[in-house]
């Protein structure tokens, strides 16, 4: 490529976004970690190890790793079923998916307790099933709540996803196979899995992403600090506490949060690349082997 | 008969792809179907293939009912249109799939494979990527593929409509040879009669789900039984008010005839070669001359109506607006839906063959 010289146009809109990226993403996240070491390491790492952040972490990973278990099948089967069959309902399940997008996540989480609540009409089957399995499981004001909240507010990331993959994939290579007689876990595998590994990773990564950082739907069912409390509804105790000490605290709580997205960002990246290089790597081949 | 259907049926909502459709395909022969876009030619080729199933009729392969048996059962070989070769496997895996999925021992795939990437000329290409390759390598790659497992019947959607026009010829030939060579029955479908017309022993002519005629190259064009196979093979001109030409002085008021280029001769007065036969044609003048590369098109104005020909580069120059005799040898009077010969009646006894 060759390098022009660049116009005063082009200064002023690289320097906007810039500004924009810095006031608006940057610098309020590097506050959060000056903030969260501004009493000194020993704070910093008390408030890490503290046991309602280590009992939140534990809450938050879980949920993030049912979550992401669940819908990365679910959004398989999804997608699946909105690109390669004609039915009847069929945009209005593709309309019923985004529904997590549009409605609040505390809407999510209050509607979780509207149904499994103990005054939920779903409350004596639950209990039933308790009763059947020997087991004393609460969805409300629990672990399982959480997850479920969580699984609801990520539910269309790896679907939505795929669709357009699979959309413009077509079912031809599908049939091919089909013609010859391969089952439909093998044509998954070979023929469709290769196409969608990346929307898919990358669909999961998102997904991940929001179950971590999520705070409205588990927030409402969500009640016992240390027990059933998430990375942000800790963030939001420690803050609400109000005390110097709590507030910082909360931000280095708040750090921990951060590294864990940074994570993901670094993996999204790693993703990104990786896929980026097959493609050029394979254009590369192809230059160094003209067609004839 | 080979590949049958009978009285296959298949509606898509409310649209009908199929009515009524009945044929019976010999073993060994190469037959095209041959229709416009959208007449339902290609659900035919995915109702045998079992990709589409009729709502009702039978499809019946080596004399056995296929109805309930699945695509992968069918002992059919299938080249997609686009070719659908697996983009993620190499050309080697591509042919080696449907081996695979039989799990076949090893050794005999890999044998397997080298013979058809020989039989299709592509040594040396193995271990590309079917992006890596030209539309009429992709072609042979899905060729060879569906060839591999030892299909009895081989089914070509579009098989030649990826590809530029210029390779098309040369592929057509090859793909003639090759199945040929393979010795294997073979359905191909097309939108184009000269395709068709090249490569096919038989052509089944598909119109709005119907099947409207079914014969050798030569009979569909010498002998079309329908109006729409009249008017869709070879070039040709619709006279809605066809009346008081010489000799055509019997056919009723207002008929409907198919004239093609091929059926007018216009000459020049003094041409001696034709002049026994002036009395037998009508005058005519040019309107238009289009030149065709190896050959002229002309467009005669004769009682008003708008006649084609083509005319030989080797006769003598002809100019716009100057007087012609034309003579007409024949039409095809459309009545209905079907499509009859009618000859001039005064070129009775006159060999016209030998002009």
């Amino acid at each position: 490529m060759k390098k022009k010289k660049k116009e005063p146009m082009q200064y002023l809109l690289i320097g906007t976004g810039t500004a924009f990226f810095l006031i608006m993403l940057v610098f309020p996240l590097a506050e959060v970690i000056f903030r969260s070491l501004k009493d000194g390491l020993q704070v910093y790492s008390s408030a890490i190890i503290a046991e309602n952040t280590l009992s939140a972490l534990k809450v938050t990973l879980i949920a993030t790793v049912f979550a992401v278990l669940v819908n990365t099948f679910f959004g398989l089967c999804s997608a699946w079923l909105l690109t390669r069959f004609e039915f009847r309902g069929r945009q209005a399940l593709s309309a019923l998916i985004d529904i997590p997008f549009s409605v609040s996540p505390v809407i999510a989480g209050l509607a979780y307790i509207m149904t499994f609540g103990r005054m939920g009409w779903a409350a004596p089957f639950i209990r039933w099933l308790n009763d059947l399995l020997g087991t004393d499981i609460a969805l409300v004001f629990s672990v399982p709540g959480v997850v479920l909240a969580t699984i609801f507010v990520t539910f269309p990331f790896v679907s939505r996803e795929l669709i357009p993959v699979l959309q413009t994939h077509g079912t031809a290579e599908e049939e091919a196979a089909v013609m010859f007689g391969a089952k439909g876990g093998y044509i998954f595998r070979k023929v469709t899995l290769p196409h969608i590994k990346w929307a898919l990773l990358y669909g999961i990564i998102l997904c991940a992403a929001r179950a971590f950082g999520e705070f409205g739907a588990v927030y409402a069912v969500s009640r016992a600090r240390g027990k059933t409390f998430t990375l942000p509804l800790e963030i939001d105790a420690l803050y609400m506490a109000g005390s110097a000490e709590s507030i910082t605290q909360a931000f280095a709580v708040s750090s921990l949060l951060v590294l864990l997205s940074v994570i993901m960002l670094i993996i999204k990246q790693v993703v990104e690349t990786v896929s980026r290089n097959r493609l050029k790597v394979q254009a590369q081949q192809k230059e160094d082997k003209p067609c004839m | 008969m080979y590949v049958e259907m009978k009285q296959v049926n298949k509606k898509f909502g409310s649209y009908e792809a199929a009515k009524n459709i009945n044929f019976g395909i010999e073993k060994g022969k190469l037959v095209a179907l041959l229709g416009p876009s959208g007449s339902g030619k290609t659900t035919i080729l995915r109702m045998i293939a079992g990709l589409e199933t009729q709502d009702s009729g039978d499809v019946i392969i080596e004399g056995t009912v296929v109805n309930d048996i699945p695509p992968g059962k069918r002992g059919i070989g299938f080249v997609f249109q686009n070719y659908a070769l697996f983009r993620y496997m190499t050309v080697e895996e591509n042919i080696a799939f449907g081996l695979r999925v039989q799990k076949k021992d090893k050794k005999e795939i890999a044998g397997r494979v080298k013979e058809l990437v020989s039989l299709v000329g592509l040594e040396g290409m193995e271990k590309r990527y079917p992006h890596q390759l030209s539309g009429g390598q992709r072609q042979r790659v899905a060729f060879a593929r569906a060839l591999a497992p030892n299909p009895q019947l081989l089914l070509l959607d579009e098989p030649f409509a990826a590809i530029d026009a210029k390779v098309r010829k040369e592929l057509r030939q090859w793909l003639k040879e090759m199945i040929s060579k393979v010795g294997i029955t073979s359905i191909f479908v097309t939108h184009d009669q000269d395709e068709a017309v090249e490569v096919a022993d038989e052509i089944i002519i598909v119109n709005e789900g119907k099947i409207e005629q079914m014969g050798t190259p030569i009979e569909i064009y010498k002998k079309p039984k329908t109006a729409f196979v009249s008017q869709f093979i070879g070039t040709s001109a619709v006279l809605n008010d066809f009346h008081g030409f010489r000799g055509f002085e019997q056919l009723p008021e207002a008929s409907q005839v198919i004239i093609r280029p091929e059926f007018v001769e216009a000459f020049k007065s003094d041409n001696q070669k034709f002049h026994s036969l002036i009395p037998c044609s009508e005058e005519g003048v040019i309107r238009e001359i289009a030149f065709r590369g190896s050959y002229l098109e002309l467009t005669l104005e004769v009682n008003g109506a708008l006649l084609q020909t083509n005319r030989s580069l080797e006769r003598r120059p002809v100019e716009i607006g100057e007087p012609m005799r034309v003579l007409l040898y024949r039409v095809y009077l459309l009545k209905d839906q079907d499509a009859y010969l009618y000859k001039n009646q005064l070129l009775k006894g006159v060999d016209v063959e030998a002009l």
